[in-house]
């Protein structure tokens, strides 16, 4: 537990969640950073200007946290194939299962909705998995 | 309009002030069975404690609905390819795109990748949700 930080993960987890709740209170939305994502593209063209909106507040934030706060993060030997592979499963997984950590995680569970918390469950058990046969078996 | 802007400032500021946007430390949360670092359950804890607050009075004065309630198969196949992807790369997708503001190629292939696999989800035979 070397790299714990609960403060700043907790605080950020409140922003994360009053952020949920401004796009909510403002536009009638729920915050699930998949569907804002994968609604771009749909057909046919629903309502796109609030998406690409929120996602430029988000690369916009990084921009502005990486000159005033801290640089980005770097990683090495992290091949760009298994980005590649990694970001398929993680459009496909999310897609056919109607959200990710924050649709199901933070919006979904704060609805008390029985389907997010399922769905919650099984990300999180498939990561871990995931995780460790990229870490210890591989 | 403004609105989903500032929404959206907002949840990226909190993914970096969280740890959320480093995939490594993801990586370090899901690794359980290596150097466990709890952080992000504290992320999760600090989000829900907000939304459990104010979603259900706000839904109901919106007049939403949520249709689907039906724990089926897309659900669950779909969370759990998901959670392959999140493990393998410790990117899932808000954290990905604020990442773009690195100005790597890593999250740049990773977000491609995830437009596509969510334009390939399409041949599942029910209609996507949220």
């Amino acid at each position: 537990m070397s790299n714990f930080s609960p403060v700043t993960s907790l605080l950020g987890g409140v922003l994360i969640g009053l952020a949920s709740v401004w796009l909510l209170a403002a536009s009638g939305r729920i915050a699930g950073i998949s569907g804002i994502l994968h609604g771009l593209f749909a057909q046919p063209p629903g309502d796109r200007s609030w998406r690409v909106l929120f996602i430029a507040g988000l690369i916009t934030a990084g921009l502005a946290w990486h000159a005033f706060v801290a640089p980005a993060p770097v990683r090495e030997g992290f091949g760009l194939g298994w980005a590649a592979a990694a970001g398929l499963l993680v459009g496909f997984g999310t897609r056919v299962g109607g959200g990710c950590t924050s649709g199901h995680g933070v919006c979904g569970l704060g609805r008390f909705s029985l389907r997010s918390l399922v769905a919650v469950a099984i990300f999180m058990a498939t990561g871990m998995a995931s995780t460790y046969v990229m870490r210890h078996v591989l | 309009m403004i609105h989903a802007l500032g929404a959206g400032i907002l949840f990226g500021i909190g993914l970096w002030l969280s740890g959320m946007a480093n995939p490594r430390k993801v990586l370090d949360f899901l690794d359980v069975a290596g150097d466990w670092d709890p952080s992000l359950l504290l992320v999760m804890a600090g989000a829900v404690a907000v939304t459990a607050l104010t979603f259900r009075p706000l839904i109901r004065k919106k007049d939403l609905r949520f249709d689907k309630t039906a724990i089926d198969i897309p659900l669950v196949a779909g969370a759990a390819i998901f959670g392959i992807g999140w493990g393998i790369g410790g990117y899932c997708p808000g954290p990905a795109i604020t990442a773009l503001s690195n100005l790597t190629l890593e999250p740049l292939v990773f977000v491609a990748a995830m437009v596509g696999g969510g334009l390939l989800a399409r041949i599942w035979p029910s209609s996507p949700g949220r």
